[in-house]
């Protein structure tokens, strides 16, 4: 099994090696956040199909997002979500006190400005779990004082919940397996 | 796409006779398919296979120099004598405490300064496949890398290369170091 400081180095490795190779204004402009959160979409995205092949179908967004908190924050960071919060509209912010990405790295307000960097992949993971389990999002995350952060997860609507993803995602469970369904028009027909 | 992330059959399912899926380790999967979204963005970043080798190497390195620090914390391993001893505490401690497997070493040199690690199984290479076209890509160098910064903060110079890789149909992976010279001056900085 890999260690988990083996996660932990390769994620600074990873932020430091994508800001160091970045191009001229690449920092400016945000490519650099952006490709440290599409990593962190891909990983997201296979992280929650192994890991939800054998659960029960979820009951409704905040029921995936109380699974996000729990289930998937502790097999990642080893702790849960420290408080979730929402509106109930859509808005969702999950607060993690003591982010299993920062605590080796400050405490306080020291080095904040430098925080964003670190948190990118994380919004990513987060982004990319939500999106394999239907839910399109926009997330973003905030830090006022390390090694506590907030990752605001706002849904998007429209994509989700066609009546053709529903049904795709019914015959998954029934056959037991997780499988990536890309033709819809066939399932329909058996 | 460049690396397939292809959703293979877990252990126990192998059959497809739907048997039980042995318990899922998260932390290598985790690690597992952040290593590979990694090794896509350089391969997307950089043009040539070499130069993402080369900085698959580099990055290992300065994962090694920080790694080393860990494992000496943890292991409670004393100072190695020799090159043979080196060798079975990467084998037997080190690669079992990050990576849950344990390599089997052999093919010393005459000389005793040089030896392959033999991995059944890579844990890095979980679902991945190499497209035709990435046939030079090394795409576990981050190990070697990891080899040698780690080495280098316990004073020793070493190279390490693959020269057997499950990837390219080999049957298994073959990590050959090498022991270049003792480092007796001040440590090196880490490579930039």
């Amino acid at each position: 099994m890999a260690d988990e400081a083996l996660f932990l180095l390769l994620h600074n490795e990873m932020v430091s090696g994508v800001y160091k190779s970045a191009e001229q204004g690449e920092v400016e402009n945000g490519r650099c956040i952006t490709k440290l959160e599409n990593m962190g979409f891909r990983v997201g995205q296979g992280l929650i199909e192994r890991f939800t092949k054998d659960t029960a179908r979820f009951k409704d967004e905040l029921d995936i997002m109380k699974f996000i908190c729990k289930d998937f924050w502790t097999t990642v960071f080893k702790k849960q979500i420290d408080n979730l919060r929402t509106n109930h509209q859509g808005i969702y912010v999950l607060q993690d006190n003591k982010f299993r990405l920062l605590t080796q790295m400050s405490a306080g307000k020291q080095y904040l400005e430098h925080a964003s960097k670190y948190l990118a992949f994380t919004c990513g993971l987060i982004r990319g779990g939500l999106s394999n389990l239907g839910i399109k999002s926009i997330v973003t995350a905030e830090v006022s004082s390390m090694p506590a952060c907030k990752f605001q997860g706002t849904m998007q609507k429209g994509v989700t919940d066609t009546p053709n993803k529903m049904f795709q995602w019914i015959l998954c469970h029934r056959n037991g397996r997780l499988r990536r369904l890309t033709k819809p028009n066939i399932i329909l027909k058996t | 796409m460049l690396v397939t992330l292809e959703r293979g059959c877990h252990q126990g399912d192998e059959l497809g006779l739907g048997l039980p899926s042995f318990p899922i380790d998260w932390s290598s999967e985790l690690f597992t398919l952040t290593y590979g979204a990694l090794v896509t963005q350089l391969c997307k970043d950089y043009e040539n296979d070499e130069d993402v080798n080369k900085q698959l190497d580099k990055m290992g390195f300065n994962i090694g120099v920080r790694l080393i620090e860990d494992f000496l914390a943890r292991s409670n391993v004393g100072r190695c004598h020799d090159f043979r001893e080196t060798a079975d505490v990467i084998a037997k401690v080190a690669f079992k405490m990050y990576l849950g497997i344990t390599p089997s070493i052999t093919n010393w040199s005459p000389a005793g300064d040089e030896f392959s690690l033999i991995l059944e199984n890579n844990p890095l290479v979980d679902f991945v496949e190499l497209p035709d076209n990435h046939s030079s890509l090394i795409y576990s160098n981050l190990l070697c890398g990891v080899l040698r910064g780690a080495l280098e903060m316990v004073q020793m110079a070493v190279e390490a290369k693959f020269v057997q890789d499950t990837l390219k149909g080999d049957g298994v992976t073959e990590i050959r170091m090498r022991f270049i010279r003792r480092i007796e001056d001040n440590l090196p900085a880490g490579e930039e």
